[in-house]
């Protein structure tokens, strides 16, 4: 199996597209008809064939034009990716997970030859090829934390675990649905979840801190979190809202099908052997209303829940003004019938959409 | 002047406290404005005998009251950032057993608690008590420019301009809350401004 990467872009014409592998394997976020916050993780050790649960890190067609998407925000504004200074061990230990991960996974496309310290990287679809010393920070052109993540998509948070607690204390962070690393960098856990409603209340972060701290090396977790971006626009950063907000505005019932996209993360946690903090990927997959609802089953299912979202969760999502007009054209691919559990979309077994 | 209470809010912002007097080889105290009346409040011979106040008055005349705590070093200053290389050599000095004690401003307090931890005091040797005025200091989440002292919401960056909206989310590293434009949906529609808590 070789992929065949877009050439495509996430900014000014928004060529960005997905085949239809990439619709068929969509992290589709709801597995029943209704959502609320929860504590929804899981092992992070494979899934079904072909899915974005199969691999560690999932490579798809996007990677070489978010990886080119990434190096211009990084240019715009280097403060995206920031790592205080007693988490470089922990930069290596990520280096070395995404590498061993991506060499064994897809050897086709990256390989990694150790002798001892000296370690050469071949990363075939970005074209490089860098022998460098394990552990020695001046043989590569950036950080280890982001070198390897300036060539892995989706976002990255390192998490130093101390105090009972996790403290962002690095990141990649270019993809982000919202929010600040160069605010949130230095707050633990309770802090930068600060801006979340009901979670705090519904003892959610407790639980999840909680499971997070006590992840051993060797069993990672993961869960699916998600909001609703105009536009595929990756770079939904604070810093540029002035900029972006104004898109979330130019939606009409002819476009909406094209325009408006379901974003969500795999977010999965690694523990570090090392450093002993934690790794947190964040990884994020776009998804056009008019290409999510050729799955009737995901079609039936997304209006249901965008309908009976509570408003708080939709406020804070960003989408309160945009949801009479996202129920309009969704309502017409909810017939009534019944869903399948799970959240994949079963198009082989799902009825199709009675007309 | 009576304490004001702050309403309750999200995880990130910090919560002030009351000082106390505590025992300690020595007691340094950074107060601005109505900051004065904590030190007041709490000062006893013991400690003004090793005690060194650094006040910023700010248009206040609290400082002949200070004076007359007697403390063994005294200093009145005309802003924070004019007494910061001072608050930087004092807590240079800083030994096993120093005390302390900041008071005034949220801005005040959250940028001189990050001076301390940074010269090595203990987080739990440093204490706070919120006086005066509940302005904020604001970074704007755009341009990263930090405008001192707002008092309404919406306001416009003293940096590049924008309209911003008063957000809670504070960095204790940044000692400030976040602003974030307030009309990029629409431009040009900013709401009336009004008073943060009111
Ligand atoms: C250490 C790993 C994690 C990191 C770094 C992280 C980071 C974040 C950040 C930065 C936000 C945005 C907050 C804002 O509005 O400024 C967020 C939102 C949120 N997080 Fe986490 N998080 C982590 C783990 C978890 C876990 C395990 C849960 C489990 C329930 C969770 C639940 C949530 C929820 C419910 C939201 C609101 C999302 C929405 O409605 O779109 N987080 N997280």
């Amino acid at each position: 199996m070789s992929i065949q990467f877009n050439n495509e872009t996430f900014r000014d014409d928004y060529s960005f597209h997905n085949s239809e592998w990439a619709i068929k394997r969509f992290p589709f976020p709801f597995h029943e008809d209704s959502y609320m916050y929860s504590m929804n993780a899981e092992q992070h050790q494979g899934g079904p064939d072909g899915s974005v649960y199969e691999k560690r890190f999932d490579v798809d067609e996007h990677y070489v034009s978010e990886m080119q998407d990434r190096a211009k925000v990084l240019a715009d504004d280097p403060l995206r990716c920031q790592s205080l200074p007693h988490m470089t061990l922990a930069g290596w230990d990520l280096l070395e997970l995404i590498m061993v991960s991506k060499s064994e996974d897809y050897p086709d496309l990256f390989e990694l030859h150790r002798d001892g310290n000296q370690w050469r990287w071949v990363n075939k679809p970005l074209g490089i090829d860098d022998p460098f010393t394990f552990l020695d920070d001046t043989t590569l052109p950036y950080g280890p934390m982001e070198y390897i993540t300036r060539q892995t998509q989706g976002d990255f948070a390192l998490l130093d675990q101390r105090e009972e607690n996790l403290w962002m204390d690095a990141g990649m962070i270019t993809t982000q649905a919202d929010w600040s690393l160069d605010f949130d960098i230095g707050m633990n856990f309770f802090e930068w979840h600060a801006p979340v409603p009901k979670a705090n209340e519904m003892g959610i972060f407790k639980r999840a801190l909680k499971y997070l701290i006590n992840i051993p090396q060797g069993s990672p977790g993961r869960r699916l979190n998600w909001t609703m971006t105009v536009n595929p626009l990756l770079d939904t950063s604070p810093e540029n809202y002035h900029k972006w907000g104004i898109q979330k505005t130019t939606l009409t019932p002819e476009n909406i099908g094209a325009k408006q996209h379901l974003r969500v993360e795999l977010q999965t946690f690694f523990r570090l052997p090392r450093s002993n903090a934690l790794a947190f990927p964040i990884r994020c997959y776009l998804c056009s209303f008019q290409d999510l609802t050729t799955m009737p089953k995901w079609g039936r299912r997304l209006h249901r829940v965008i309908r009976d979202l509570p408003d708080e969760l939709a406020t804070y999502k960003g989408f309160i003004d945009n949801r009479p007009m996202m129920l309009d054209y969704l309502s017409k691919f909810d017939d009534g019938l019944p869903t399948s559990p799970g959240i994949f979309p079963e198009p082989e077994t799902e009825p199709p959409l009675k007309t | 002047m009576s304490k004001f209470e702050f309403p309750p809010s999200i995880g990130s912002r910090p919560i002030w406290g009351t000082l106390e007097p505590r025992t300690g080889a020595s007691h340094l105290f950074i107060a601005d404005a109505h900051g004065a009346e904590a030190i007041i409040d709490v000062a006893t011979p013991e400690l003004m005998e090793t005690g060194h106040i650094i006040f910023i008055s700010r248009g206040t005349d609290y400082a002949d009251k200070l004076r007359a705590l007697a403390p063994a070093q005294f200093y009145e200053g005309p802003s924070y950032d004019a007494s910061l290389p001072r608050i930087k050599r004092v807590l240079s000095d800083a030994k096993m057993g120093l005390q302390v004690y900041l008071s005034g401003t949220e801005g005040l307090m959250g940028q001189a608690t990050n001076e301390a931890t940074s010269a090595g005091v203990p987080p739990a040797a440093i204490q706070t008590d919120h006086r005066g005025s509940t302005a904020r200091r604001m970074q704007c989440v755009h341009c990263k420019g930090f405008t001192e002292d707002v008092e309404t919401d919406p306001f416009v960056c003293s940096h590049c301009g924008l309209n911003l909206f008063v957000r809670d989310h504070y960095s204790r590293r940044l000692a400030a809350y976040q602003g974030v434009c307030v009309d990029a949906e629409d431009p040009g529609n900013v709401p009336a401004q009004k008073g943060i808590y009111e």
